[in-house]
């Protein structure tokens, strides 16, 4: 799949024309309905964001090409009746039988309650949330993108000059401070004095307050730059234009400053749904809580620009290395939190799946910023 | 008299029987007019952009109420947007513009939220009506503040609801994220789901919750008051000319009180129903952008409350349609909001037309 990024329009006219080509591959299988598939991706924001929503997008263009595969879209849907309401006409109207819902906040209330009324329809929800009381036509899949970021964090931390870096987050919730956390990490893994700056915007997407905050993290001396908020462009662009270096989160941003990306965590939906999809093509089920890294392809790093040294280049590839292998960790202990408190004890380790990673709600030494 | 005296009385008598209703036609002909010029400018957009109108219209239709589960859609999405239009039409009646009605809606849905997780263990028939009441009191003293403001001080009510929205918002996040907020949300911050006894269903045999129906009630009684009430009449007067108004003694302080009060009494039972009915807990997914699309509403409307019931449903339909929009012709999400702004503007022009047309005004039919 390309990484070059897509216009709006150019992504249209790209769908548009793969989606005529599907329907006429699709054609000689008409008498044969159970070779055909109509699946419904629903995104909270625009599909060209350069961020979360865009992902998504990338890994539903991937299905357009597989045969008897017809694939519907609908981009900025509230987390309100509008989901449940797009979720419905996309079966009514659509005859869609695989549902792709993928922003956090639709799974409760909305997916849990329409699903029971449409039996025959499979919704899958990315977030992770699937649990047994659940119903069973609702899965759940999620990828462990920290390792990703704690990636991002050693190239930045050979990258940093003044020894300080800088993150704009959305909100201080779990998945948001793992983030933050890893960034740090990875960056303390190259030089233990570095320290991270965060600032909370307190929305998903509010480009003009992240605007604000990347402008305040580079006055206050922060020389890399990254991002937790669903559409990271305007970070991207606001910091290379002060002159800081950028790591990428969601999807490749390299575009927007090639000379200043160092690399990116991404997610890597293309791979996860195409499988996904053979699987029910052949005509299995996806299980109900499917989750992946690094190692399973759920997650992908962008390529190293042209920034990184090869001294960061080898602590890459060989933490990536390691991180493939399995058990690799980095939340061990001892590690104390930012206001001086033992978070993990010594000698406890959590590797990158252990549920207990799911309620962070510190923020480790050496990140400056407050929880609330 | 003569028969040709008495013939010319009968003709008169049957024109003048035509002219009470010639006045009112003006009232809708004109923005049904403006209805139809708006959606044909927005049709050569369409033919512009390589576009077919027709078949656009003809989605827009299917979607929005060409089918049961179309009007299902239509309705549940209305139910907010009859509330929200409510809290811009009572103080209109003033000759107030209250743009701010989404701060009443998240405040009126926040109280909700928490007022509902603290009633847990009371029965319904009780514990629904005291939720619902706590919405709209947060929601009446949050827009009844505007209307404090102008009285005592003099603030424009139009910046001081807008900027209280904001800080309602923001009020909001504060709260769900802090104090109330549920520790088990954990990426998404809320209040504590409501106990299921404490949730507000669906309308039997309909996918609509009653949201729907309270807001209908709402809009009638609402006319009522202002058509039929001397309240009513008073606002009228005083939004006309407030100092007409105060010099005939009527109380303008407490009619502006207790409009932009009702009003925003509204906007919180629209939060109330949000949180009951549709998301189960006070989150910040109660800012959806009601309240503005409620002003768009109340001024279609001409801020009269029965008028806003269509006016609702059509842009209920709108947003209904958006989707299949989007997925059929391959147009962008945006596409409904342009055509909402283009139906906007035409209809805010076709304004200047009131008064031009001899056909809506009998006393000047004998001139000719």
């Amino acid at each position: 799949m390309s990484h070059l990024p897509l216009s709006r329009r150019g992504f249209l006219r790209g769908t548009a024309g793969l989606a005529g080509v599907t329907a006429l591959s699709s054609l000689p299988l008409a008498a044969r309905a159970a070779d055909k598939l109509t699946v419904g991706f629903i995104y909270v924001g625009a599909k060209d964001d350069y961020g979360y929503n865009q992902s998504h997008a990338e890994g539903a263009a991937a299905l357009k090409s597989m045969p008897g595969v017809t694939v519907v879209e609908e981009e900025k849907v509230a987390e309100t009746v509008d989901v449940t309401k797009t979720m419905e006409s996309m079966i009514n109207f659509d005859g869609a039988t695989l549902l792709f819902p993928t922003s956090f906040g639709y799974f409760d209330p909305f997916i849990l309650e329409l699903a029971p009324k449409y039996k025959t329809v499979r919704f899958e929800h990315c977030g992770g949330l699937w649990t047994d009381k659940d119903p069973k036509n609702v899965g759940s899949y999620f990828g462990y993108i920290d390792m990703a970021v704690y990636l991002n964090g050693i190239c930045a931390g050979h990258a940093t000059k003044s020894k300080k870096i800088g993150f704009v987050a959305a909100k201080p919730i779990p998945q948001v401070l793992e983030n933050i956390n890893c960034f740090l990490l990875g960056a303390r893994a190259v030089d233990p004095s570095i320290t991270c700056q965060v600032i909370f915007t307190g929305e998903w997407s509010m480009p003009v307050k992240e605007a604000e905050a990347t402008n305040a993290l580079c006055d206050a001396g922060c020389d890399v730059i990254t991002a937790h908020v669903d559409g990271p462009k305007v970070v991207m662009q606001t910091a290379a234009g002060r002159g800081a270096y950028i790591c990428g989160y969601h999807a490749n941003q390299s575009a927007l400053a090639p000379d200043k990306y160092l690399t990116g965590a991404e997610w890597n939906w293309g791979k996860v749904y195409t499988d996904f999809l053979t699987k029910v093509m052949a005509g299995g089920t996806i299980d109900n809580f499917v989750r992946g890294g690094l190692a399973e392809g759920f997650v992908k790093m962008s390529p190293l620009g042209p920034a990184v040294s090869d001294a960061a280049r080898k602590q890459f590839a060989d933490t990536q290395a390691a991180i493939l292998k399995g058990g690799f960790s980095v939340f061990k202990g001892p590690m104390k939190d930012n206001t001086g408190k033992e978070v993990i004890p010594a000698g406890k380790v959590y590797l990158e799946t252990d549920v207990a990673l799911e309620s962070m709600n510190y923020l480790v030494e050496g990140v400056l910023g407050s929880t609330s | 008299m003569t028969d040709q005296a008495m013939a010319r009385a009968q003709r008169r008598s049957g024109v003048d029987g035509l002219a009470p209703l010639a006045r009112r036609a003006e009232g809708v002909v004109l923005p049904l007019g403006a209805l139809a010029a708006g959606l044909a400018l927005f049709g050569l957009l369409l033919l512009a952009l390589g576009k077919s109108p027709v078949e656009f219209y003809a989605l827009v239709y299917k979607a929005g109420f060409g089918t049961a589960f179309s009007w299902a859609n239509t309705l549940s999405r209305a139910a907010p947007l009859l509330f929200a239009a409510l809290c811009v039409a009572l103080p209109a009646r003033l000759g107030l513009v209250v743009i701010g009605g989404e701060g009443a809606i998240v405040l009126g849905g926040t109280a909700t939220g928490a007022l509902g997780v603290w009633l847990g263990g009371v029965p319904p028939a009780l514990a629904l009506p005291l939720m619902a009441a706590a919405g709209a009191a947060v929601g009446a003293l949050w827009i009844g503040a505007v209307g404090a403001l102008r009285h005592y001080r003099g603030v424009n009510e139009t910046i001081a609801s807008l900027l209280m929205a904001y800080i309602g918002i923001a009020l909001m996040n504060h709260l769900i994220e802090g104090p109330l907020r549920d520790p088990a949300s954990l990426n998404k911050p809320s209040t504590a789901p409501l106990p299921d006894a404490l949730r507000v269903g669906d309308i039997p045999g309909m996918d609509v919750h009653w949201g729907l129906v309270v807001a209908l009630v709402c809009c009638v009684l609402t006319w009522v008051l202002i058509e039929r009430t001397t309240w009513g009449f008073a606002a009228r007067i005083a939004g006309d000319n407030v100092r007409a108004a105060q010099v005939q003694g009527l109380p303008v302080g407490r009619l502006i009180l207790g409009f932009t009060a009702l009003g925003g009494a509204f906007a919180g039972l629209a939060g109330f129903f949000e949180v009951a009915a549709v998301q189960g807990s006070a989150n910040a997914s109660l800012a959806a952008g009601y309240g503005y699309t409620g002003i768009l509403i109340a001024f279609l409307a001409r801020q009269n409350p029965l008028a806003v019931i269509p006016v609702a449903l059509l842009l209920a339909g709108f947003e209904a349609s958006s989707g299949l929009v989007q997925r059929r012709m391959d147009l962008p999400d945006a596409t409904i909001l342009v055509l909402k702004a283009v139906v906007f503007v035409v209809i805010l022009v076709s304004d200047t037309l009131y008064g031009r047309f001899r056909l809506f005004a009998p006393e000047r039919w004998r001139r000719s």
